[in-house]
């Protein structure tokens, strides 16, 4: 606790902590009015998170931690949370549990219990456990732990006052709590009793260090990082403890049975189950979910819905918003002539910064405005884990982690996230090697390229009520390759510069949920759209302006960009692209939300047309400026393989703290990119003269 | 009583129990493992297997646990019996 002179009141802080997937993020934001990402799976939160709350005359400084299951920390996530509550020192723990598996979340309230008493329990999500019949008794429980317990249901905001109420009363004081004992047999407590004698005075948690001391492994790290003097009286009674424990080979797993149950014991003395088959309907959804004959087609069947329900829900706002930009232009032209202003300010400003900033919204925003909100319902839904266990087979077979495959979903929504997301992964190689093949899920500032691309060349010959089935199917064709390329290029890895073999998976299936429709849809519609509106005045705006200069600015007759697009044609004419493409993935690096936008411009700057409306026009601008199927092809597959941009790579050189292998993660994906379209480029020409 | 003969874990099939009797040797498997719940005397159900055959869903202790063929192999139970479904 610390007091600010300035304002008079106190200011204490506490730590959220517990089971993964249990809520805490949701308390989080529910208490401090913040937004950090929910999900229903373990793993959505790796990083700490800070907010602050004032209750009475005091502020909380609130911890949002990344889920765990122990204090033995495997992975760096986990690592972040063990510290925050072993050295952290904070004046109250909220342990956040899951009402509906209280069973095993107890395992981890007792680990913390006996580090520090100063703590508050919160049963969180009730109201399922309530549903399932499952009837806990927080007095009771109470009781048996000695510190207090508050129900609550933080999606709905239900019983959060009592919680602060509580934490404050822990905090300061007021409330009383007492520490629990687990009783791990004579022998480890006369060892422990011999450590605490010799612990220093004034210590905190005697017990609790005492304990720790008696693993062997990191003792002296646990005792620097606690500030405790390595004094010879302590060193005799260490080697005391050593002597009484000598037949005992794993103390810390003595310790963890004598926890599991005496969670045991509790649950069965507080917990009444009125339903015995309370996870009847869970298990009949997971039956069609992962069986060996639904569980892939479903997976595809939800991926082609999410889709062609992107492609049809973009449509009509795309057009709205490319007409409406349309007449924007047409008026700013009209203005600029009344003002008789100059030919080539009026190009740079309207074209250029107008027009692209133009085709970021009009093209790029819908899709992604659609696809976001549906990702964030699957995931709210508990299906990606589902998905992990669907795949996991292969992704042993590729020698990488389980949890991959959930790096490489939160990929499809933004590979810097994927990468952040390699945290949840144990083995230093296996986290490697998700973080280098993140890039090749196609993330959702990609997605509408492809959308764009397939909807105006590949599928605009079939007649309407069938495109968007034939444009999904399609997207979902490159979901599969994506995939495939990622799993292989795993297996490449995994042979050779991060050789090993696949660790343990231990992966935790939670509950189906009901996502909360409307507050899901319009969250993440609210903050993507304001987000990438953002992203596209940041970037798109000074790139329009940049480019249309360039392209506007002649010398010898030629402009500038088409000395740049002309200079790396013959190499881009090779993997099946053309210059102007290839500029503008090189110049969409800081987001790749305005690689089309930007190729657009430059087509459009050098032909007669200014603007387009429809698909139809899109197509024609590209048929033009001599795209064919193969280039659409290839366009595509550089869309899915090369570079991450720039956020993804600056997101990998925070995570490795490796030049050598950022660098590795640029080239990687770019190198894929430009074999495969040099083989389809290739084969598609050599075919095409046979036939 | 006759003592029952031992059988790794993944020898279990779809609605099909088990007692835990040892833990695999592996520390850090094994201190998940704990973590969750799972030591010698725990009840463990097969409640699911992957598409590919590999991994299995777990259930023991109100939580439902995926573990490869790899890991399971190295647990052993005692009494095996079916659930009735
Ligand atoms: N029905 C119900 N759902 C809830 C409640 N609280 C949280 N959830 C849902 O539970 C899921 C997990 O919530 P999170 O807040 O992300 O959990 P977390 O503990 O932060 O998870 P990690 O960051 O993975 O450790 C989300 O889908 C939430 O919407 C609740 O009180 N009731
Ligand atoms: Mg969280």
């Amino acid at each position: 606790m610390s007091i600010d002179t300035k304002k008079q009141y106190r200011i204490f802080s506490a730590v959220l902590a517990g089971n993964p997937n249990v809520g805490k993020s949701t308390v989080f934001n529910a208490l401090t009015g913040m937004k950090q990402h929910t999900g229903n799976w373990p793993g959505k939160t790796v990083v700490t998170a800070e907010g602050h709350f004032r209750y009475k005359d005091s502020e909380f400084v609130l911890t949002d931690l990344p889920g765990t299951y122990s204090l033995n920390a495997d992975s760096p996530d986990e690592e972040a949370a063990k510290e925050a509550i072993l050295y952290g020192h904070p004046d109250c723990i909220i342990v956040v549990a899951d009402a509906s598996s209280l069973e095993r979340n107890l395992n981890l309230i007792l680990h913390i219990l006996e580090i520090s008493s100063k703590a508050v329990v919160c049963l969180n999500l009730i109201d399922e456990a309530h549903k399932k019949k499952i009837i806990p008794d927080s007095r009771k429980l109470s009781l048996m732990l000695g510190v207090p317990v508050i129900t609550a249901a933080a999606r709905s905001g239900k019983g959060l006052d009592k919680l602060t109420a509580a934490a404050y009363g822990v905090a300061c004081g007021s409330i009383k709590t007492t520490e629990v004992k687990n009783n791990y047999g004579t022998d480890t407590e006369t060892a422990a009793d011999t450590i605490i004698n010799a612990l220093p005075e004034g210590l905190n948690s005697k017990r609790f260090i005492s304990l720790e001391l008696l693993n062997k492994q990191n003792r002296t790290e646990f005792l620097e990082k606690n500030n405790i003097l390595f004094t010879p009286e302590l060193k005799n009674a260490i080697e005391k403890a050593d002597k009484i424990l000598s037949e005992y080979d794993d103390i810390e797993y003595i310790r963890s049975q004598t926890i599991v149950k005496r969670s045991e014991e509790i649950y069965n003395a507080c917990v009444y189950l009125e339903n015995k088959s309370y996870n009847k309907r869970d298990r009949s959804i997971d039956k069609i979910m992962t069986s060996k004959r639904t569980g892939i087609p479903i997976m595809l069947l939800l991926l082609a819905i999410v889709f062609y329900i992107t492609i049809v829900g973009a449509n009509y706002p795309s057009q709205w918003l490319a007409q409406l930009f349309v007449l924007v232009e047409d008026k700013l032209r009209e203005l600029f002539s009344m003002w008789n202003a100059n030919e080539f300010i009026s190009r740079i400003f309207i074209d250029g910064m107008v027009g692209t900033l133009g085709s970021v919204v009009s093209v790029m925003l819908p899709p992604m405005a659609v696809f976001f909100p549906l990702f964030s319902l699957l995931e709210d839904s508990g299906y990606l884990p589902r998905v992990a266990f669907n795949l996991d087979k292969y992704f042993y077979r590729s020698g990488t982690h389980g949890k991959q495959a959930l790096t490489m979903m939160m990929g499809f929504g933004c590979n810097a996230c994927g990468i952040t997301g390699c945290r949840i992964i144990e083995t230093e190689r296996e986290r490697r090697i998700a973080a280098l093949t993140n890039n090749f899920s196609p993330c959702n500032g990609r997605f509408p390229t492809l959308i764009a691309i397939i909807s105006a060349f590949l599928v605009c010959g079939i007649p309407s009520p069938l495109r968007s089935f034939a444009g999904a199917a399609m997207l979902v064709g490159v979901i599969i390759l994506s995939i495939f390329i990622s799993l292989a290029i795993s297996k490449l890895l995994s042979l050779t510069i991060l050789k090993g073999e696949p660790s343990s998976l231990v992966l935790e299936l939670p509950p189906y949920r009901r996502p909360q429709f409307f507050r899901t849809i319009v969250r993440s519609l609210a903050d993507k759209t304001l987000s990438v509106l953002g992203r596209a005045v940041i970037v798109a705006i000074p790139a329009g302006i940049i480019i249309s200069l360039l392209a506007n600015t002649f010398i010898s007759g030629k402009s500038i960009i088409s000395y740049v697009t002309n200079f790396i044609d013959p190499f881009a004419q090779i993997i099946g692209l053309d210059g102007v493409l290839l500029t503008a993935f090189i110049l969409g690096f800081p987001a790749n939300e305005i690689v089309l936008p930007i190729a657009l411009m430059i087509y459009l700057s050098n032909g007669t047309m200014t603007d387009y409306e429809s698909l139809e026009q899109l197509h024609s601008i590209l048929t033009a400026n001599g795209w064919t199927t193969i280039t659409a092809i290839c366009a595509m597959i550089f869309t899915v393989m090369h570079f991450p941009c720039s956020t993804a790579c600056l997101t990998f050189y925070k995570e490795t703290k490796s030049i050598k292998w950022t660098i590795a993660a640029f080239l990687l994906p770019t190198l894929c990119g430009i074999i495969c379209c040099l083989l389809v480029n290739t084969i598609c020409h050599c075919l095409m003269i046979l036939l | 009583m006759r003592a029952t003969p031992l059988i790794p874990l993944d020898a279990l099939d779809t609605g099909e129990c088990g007692t835990i009797c040892t833990l695999p040797d592996n520390p850090e498997l094994r201190r998940r493992l704990t973590a969750l719940g799972l030591i010698p005397g725990t009840k463990i159900t097969v409640v699911n297997i992957s598409p590919a055959g590999d991994p299995k869903a777990y259930f023991f202790r109100g939580s439902l646990i995926a573990l490869r063929h790899k890991d399971a192999q190295k647990i052993l139970i005692k009494n095996r019996w079916a659930v009735e479904q």
